[in-house]
This record gives structure tokens, C-alpha cells and sequence, in this order.
């Protein structure tokens, strides 16, 4: 899986894995939170948080659900 | 006290009830299912310290197998595992729901395909077939004859796992363009909300449109029948589905057992991560009492 990591000393930003437009945070997320690219649309999980780093997230499996 | 939240994923449900309980300045152990490790030969330890899992994980067998060994060692864990259990599976819901007299649609099981095209002949055209374990309206089918089932069938008997093996079979209920989904806390239905939909399949992970609908005595009343149908009781944490039916009224349709709620709280104006938080802790305090 690619992954995208974004410098220390930017801590809110990150780049999509996806398209690499860079992606704002209004605060500081959470390692497993799942965000969508506002320019490809694609879905990312934050794969680790010092620094930002994402991931696409993983595909939806048979059992998933609520 | 102790709480573990069980995750697939941070969305925004498991970001809500994070925030909420941190700023009620409770430490949140977030556990990720593909991490856990659990020793299941392990002395249990006796603490007096209430400890209570919350379960968000989406993967429905790595939920029950982490649920399970976390209750073996004494943990309260909402919902339990025989919850999820009966509630992640449409044949085990539909057998508690009709236990406990709540009306359901009709539904069937089959075991190959010349059974399932009985069981669709018995509950009349069109019929609604659905996998045992699934969410969010996926690889549910309306099927308006025999030909559209016989395809179905042919894919799903050739290409699924073995649980494919097992065709779940619902009379289709012709609703009002919409179904009803209902919030159960405990012994209390705190909120509801109506999803309109063009489509047939109304979930709002499919682009249903969410509604709020106060909630009546009868619907409360048929949704805390539901949750102690499937073993929910003072402790569940539920999602109802329900269906308007022209000819029964209110049918349940589906239970879920790890709601999601992010289009639900501006709709009905209820704070339901902090209801989810109230009834953990509430738990959490009433389980230590008694372990």
C-alpha cells in the first residue's frame, strides 16, 4: 500500500497518496481516522500521526458493517 | 475506570464518543482489531476496577472472537458477544425476533438452489434475498422472477464462501419510499429518524435521506421488545430497523448492533454519543458490582 508522510515540521498538512495535493487538518488526528482527499475524492486512513501519514484505506470486507 | 474502544476505523461515530469521553476527562484505550493480541488461557485477575470495552469494530467475526475472550475475563462489553452474535446474522435475528412474537417479514432459509427457488415461490415475487452477515445494504437483491433468482443463485453458489451457502430469503415489503431506524439505549428507544429514499434501499450509506421522527409509545414499545428479543435488554446498544407494512404495520427488519449515528444527532436533536457514554459508564459501574 503507498503511503504518503509529511515532514515533522508540517505537522497538520499531509499528502495524498493518492493525487498528492496536500491535505489540511483543523486539528491534530487520530492514527486510524479515516479522511477523503477534497480534490480525487479517494479515501485515506491516517496510518500515523508524528508525522501525518496516510494510507489509502483499505478496501470494505465481506463482513463489515454495523 | 477503564474503557476500551474496539475500532476498525476512527470515523466520525468513533471520533464523537472519543471526544465525549475525554472530555468528561475518562482515558480511552483504543484497541485496533487487526493489533489485539489476547492470551485465552490466562488467569483472569480480579480488580475492582470497573472496565467496560465499547465495540465499533466493523469486521463482524474479528468483533465476536476479541468481544468473547474480553468477556472471559470479566469485562463488560457492550454489546455483549451473544448480541453480536445473534444481531450480525440475519437467519439469528429473524429466529429471535419471531421467539419473542416481534413481527418481522416473512423470511426463509435454503440450502441449494432448487430449495431456494421453493422457498421464492412460497413467499411470492418479488423477493428479497440477503447474505447472513452484511451491512449497509450491500449485495441485498430484489428479485422479480425466477430468472433474475436463478442468476443470482448461479453467482452466488459458484463464487461466495460457504456462509453463500446458506440463501436468506425475505417476503419484500412494499413501503412508503422510506423505513424507519430507531436508536435503542439500554431499556430506552432515545431517538428515531425516517430515510427517505427513491430507491428501494433506503440505508443512508446508500444515499438515504435522514428524517427525524419523534418517537411514539408504540414504537418505543416495539423497539425495547426487539432489543431484549435479541439479548439486548438493560445493556444493548442498538440500531432497529423497521418497515411500514400496508397490511401489518411495524415490522422489524434488521438489528444492528454497532449503530452508526453521525446523520442522526442534528436530525433528532439527541446527543447520542453522550447517551452511548452514559449508558457505558452506567454499565460499566453496575457490572463491577456484581463480578
Amino acid at each position: 500500500m503507498s503511503q504518503t508522510t509529511t515532514p515533522a515540521s508540517e505537522t497538520l498538512t499531509a499528502s495524498c497518496p493518492e493525487c498528492g495535493t496536500t491535505i489540511a487538518f483543523a486539528r491534530p488526528p487520530r492514527r486510524h481516522e479515516i479522511v477523503r482527499c477534497p480534490d480525487c475524492g479517494a479515501e485515506l486512513e491516517v496510518v500515523g500521526v508524528s508525522p501525518i501519514t496516510l494510507a489509502l484505506a483499505p478496501e470494505v470486507e465481506e463482513d463489515w458493517g454495523e | 475506570m477503564r474503557l476500551t474502544l474496539l475500532h476498525t476505523r476512527i470515523r466520525v461515530e468513533e471520533r464523537l464518543l472519543i471526544e465525549e469521553l475525554e472530555r468528561r476527562g475518562i482515558a480511552v484505550e483504543l484497541v485496533h482489531a487487526d493489533d489485539a493480541v489476547l492470551d485465552l488461557t490466562a488467569s483472569r485477575m480480579p480488580t475492582d476496577e470497573p472496565h467496560v470495552l465499547l465495540d465499533r469494530c466493523l469486521s463482524h467475526t474479528k468483533a465476536l472472537a476479541i468481544v468473547r475472550a474480553y468477556e472471559s475475563r470479566g469485562i463488560v462489553c457492550l454489546n455483549p458477544s451473544a448480541v453480536t452474535r445473534t444481531c450480525g446474522d440475519k437467519l439469528l435475528t429473524t429466529i429471535a425476533l419471531t421467539d419473542a412474537g416481534v413481527p418481522t417479514p416473512r423470511s426463509m432459509a435454503a440450502f441449494s438452489a432448487e430449495g431456494a427457488a421453493r422457498a421464492a415461490d412460497e413467499l411470492g415475487y418479488p423477493v428479497v434475498i440477503k447474505p447472513c452477515v452484511g451491512s449497509w445494504g450491500r449485495m441485498v437483491g430484489r428479485l422479480n422472477d425466477r430468472d433474475a433468482l436463478e442468476a443470482v443463485l448461479e453467482h452466488k453458489l459458484s463464487l461466495g464462501g460457504p456462509q453463500h451457502g446458506i440463501i436468506y430469503l425475505q417476503q419484500f415489503v412494499e413501503k412508503p419510499g422510506r423505513d424507519i431506524r430507531a436508536f435503542v439505549v439500554g431499556d430506552r428507544t432515545i431517538a428515531a429518524i425516517m430515510r427517505h429514499s427513491d430507491h428501494w434501499i433506503t440505508n443512508t450509506a446508500r444515499g438515504g435521506r435522514a428524517e427525524g421522527l419523534p418517537v411514539s409509545s408504540a414504537l418505543d414499545d416495539l423497539c425495547r421488545r426487539t432489543s431484549r428479543a435479541v439479548g439486548g435488554g438493560a445493556q444493548g446498544l442498538l440500531a432497529v430497523d423497521l418497515l411500514e407494512c400496508p397490511r401489518r404495520g411495524l415490522l422489524v427488519c434488521e438489528v444492528n448492533s454497532t449503530m452508526e449515528f453521525r446523520n442522526s444527532i442534528d436530525t433528532t436533536g439527541v446527543d447520542i454519543p453522550g447517551a452511548i457514554v452514559d449508558h457505558a459508564l452506567h454499565v460499566a459501574e453496575a457490572g463491577a458490582a456484581i463480578i
